[in-house]
């Protein structure tokens, strides 16, 4: 009778593989049927550290992609930066390794059912699920543009095999290392404007989503993002992840970025009350 | 081969099936863990506080871990009690699910309030006053922290709700004589006690070399803090042994669940531990009644202060 997290189960999967790509590792776990469930958007999270750790909660990381024909059945994949003592120890495990994750998690990117263009923008190991996503609109016959952005161009996730599903691909690093040099935002407008975007579809850090949102505002095109808040729980219980989130009555609400998100209407989040209190309204 | 354990247990006048509640501010309103397990199968849900207007609660960052547990900073955040009580707690009665209402209130008669809305609705087990809550914006409203505000929020709840639904006043264990604290409650008309609310604490970020929290200090849980749920159930249930407690801190396993109720806690309430583990509840519900076997108990709460008794 669950009404939230309702795809969600806790298992114990193996660590196929763990490769060090760039400044990132990808990893592969072997999770079976839960594949069928997973949908590009959609969060896992990992238990961390083993059974005596003194980390006692679970890392939310975006499911890359998954595939259901591979030779061990059903594969997801991750990628990871080692960047805080959690992700380090994922990071460090072998393959073989069994880990304890809860999955699938959280909303998704919304497909069209017409073949539209979209523009699909990453910041750093936010690309991951975007390549995911790019198959799925490939599939159903949409134009797919993308834009990764990083500091350095190490930080730029963009496999072989992920450049097959988009119909261009641009580059920029804030330093120049990699593509052109500035951010994703540098000539966005003119991108959507030329291109004709119906839908942007995003995931990075949570400045590049606010700038996005800023500079699409007068324009018709939706504005899908995956925002990324620090989480206890990732299944709805902490109410930790909170996001101030414009309601239909034109309120505000505190919504939770792991059962109301990741993906939200850009347009919606109140990017200006992030970390403040929204005004009681009356 | 032992014989099962009755694991029932009462706190006042209401039976519950097993002594594994979920902890009030851990659990939402029970419907995001209804996917990981049947909620019936448990105690009872023990439901976020709320309070009588909706409340957005604190700024971010809310929560940050810690060794061995974290701190949060919610403010209890919530839908206010009219739509609390309209959608929360007619779904979890058709979960089959036994409920404990938790209310919070910034006065006395904000209490006092919450409880007579709470008098008319059936089905419920009982009402948690928590009078502990540290995340507030003027440590001078945690009333548990203050004997006589504490008494007079239990009296009014008491005297407005009547003499059917149990009340367990949840307290704070940030005090000097949490005894004394216990006593003035149970005095003013609490049926039974809930033990431990978070300890206060902070953590600064050494990178913006600021407090990190939102709201600068939050209350510490998870396993860190057991042994002072430990030592301040045990405390109360010296001073008090015919009162029931519903313990808490830190249990994250059947082991600790144990501890508690050795202690004096009649149940424990499992919060933390359902971060990390959606399933903690049965998971640890299952290994506290095989410990309990193995130690020969034929019924839970034979184990209820078990820790006190003298041996010649």
């Amino acid at each position: 009778m669950a009404t939230i997290n309702k795809s969600a189960v806790q298992e114990m999967v193996t660590i196929l593989s763990n490769k060090r790509v760039g400044a990132y590792h990808q990893i592969l776990l072997n999770v079976g049927d839960i594949v069928k469930n997973c949908r590009p958007g959609n969060f896992v999270a990992i238990s961390v550290g083993g059974d005596t750790s003194k980390m006692i909660l679970r890392r939310a990381f975006a499911i890359s992609r998954v595939s259901e024909s591979s030779q061990y059945g059903g594969t997801m994949e991750l990628i990871v930066a080692p960047h805080g003592s959690g992700s380090k120890w994922l990071c460090s495990q072998l393959e073989g390794t069994e880990i304890d994750i809860v999955a699938p998690l959280g909303t998704a990117f919304g497909i069209p059912t017409e073949p539209i263009s979209a523009l699909l923008i990453g910041g750093g190991y936010g690309s991951a699920p975007l390549f995911g996503l790019a198959d799925v609109l490939k599939s159903r016959g949409c134009k797919v543009d993308m834009l990764l952005g990083a500091s350095v161009g190490s930080k730029i996730y963009a496999p072989m095999e992920g450049k097959r599903s988009v119909n261009s691909l641009k580059i920029y690093t804030e330093d120049g290392s990699m593509g052109e040099t500035g951010r994703v935002t540098e000539n966005l407008l003119d991108i959507v404007r030329d291109r004709n975007i119906d839908v942007i579809y995003s995931c990075g850090p949570m400045a590049m989503l606010s700038a996005i949102t800023a500079l699409v505002a007068d324009l018709e095109v939706i504005h899908q993002c995956a925002v990324e808040e620090s989480m206890a729980c990732g299944i709805g219980i902490c109410m930790t992840c909170v996001l101030p989130v414009r309601n239909d009555d034109g309120a505000t609400s505190m919504l939770r970025s792991c059962i109301d998100g990741p993906v939200m209407d850009g347009s919606t989040v109140r990017w200006d009350l992030v970390g403040k209190v929204p005004e009681v309204t009356l | 081969m032992s014989l099962p354990v009755d694991m029932s247990t009462t706190l006042g006048n209401a039976w519950f099936p097993t002594p594994i509640f979920t902890a009030s501010g851990c659990a939402s309103g029970g419907k995001e863990l209804a996917q990981f397990f049947p909620l019936n199968q448990v105690g009872a849900i023990v439901t976020k506080s709320v309070m009588s207007k909706p409340r957005h609660g604190r700024p971010t960052p809310r929560m940050a871990e810690t060794p061995s547990g974290m701190l949060n900073s919610i403010g209890l955040q919530g839908p206010g009690i009219d739509a609390f009580l309209a959608n929360d707690v007619p779904w979890l009665l058709e979960q089959k699910a036994r409920v404990i209402v938790s209310i919070a209130g910034e006065t006395v008669e904000e209490y006092s309030t919450l409880a007579r809305k709470l008098r008319s609705v059936s089905g419920i087990s009982a009402v948690e006053v928590n009078i502990s809550c540290p995340n507030v914006e003027n440590r001078g409203l945690v009333f548990a922290c203050d004997p006589e505000s504490s008494r007079r929020v239990i009296d009014g709840v008491r005297k407005t709700i009547g003499g059917e639904l149990p009340i367990i006043a949840k307290l704070s264990p940030d005090v000097t004589d949490l005894p004394a604290i216990a006593r003035g409650v149970v005095d003013a008309g609490a049926d039974g006690l809930a033990l431990i609310n978070t300890v206060l604490g902070m953590v600064i970020n050494i990178d913006s070399m600021k407090p990190h929290l939102g709201g600068k200090t939050g209350g510490l849980s998870g396993p860190a803090i057991k042994p002072v749920a430990v030592r301040a159930i045990y405390q109360v249930h010296a001073a008090l042994p015919k009162v029931p407690i519903l313990g808490m801190g830190g249990v994250s396993s059947g082991r600790d669940a144990l501890e508690l109720i050795l202690a004096g806690a009649s149940g424990v309430s499992v919060g933390t531990a359902s971060f990390g583990n959606p399933k903690a509840l049965i998971d640890i519900q299952n290994e506290l009644r095989d410990l309990l076997a193995a130690r020969g108990f034929a019924t839970m709460q034979q184990a209820i202060g078990y820790a006190h008794r003298e041996e010649a």
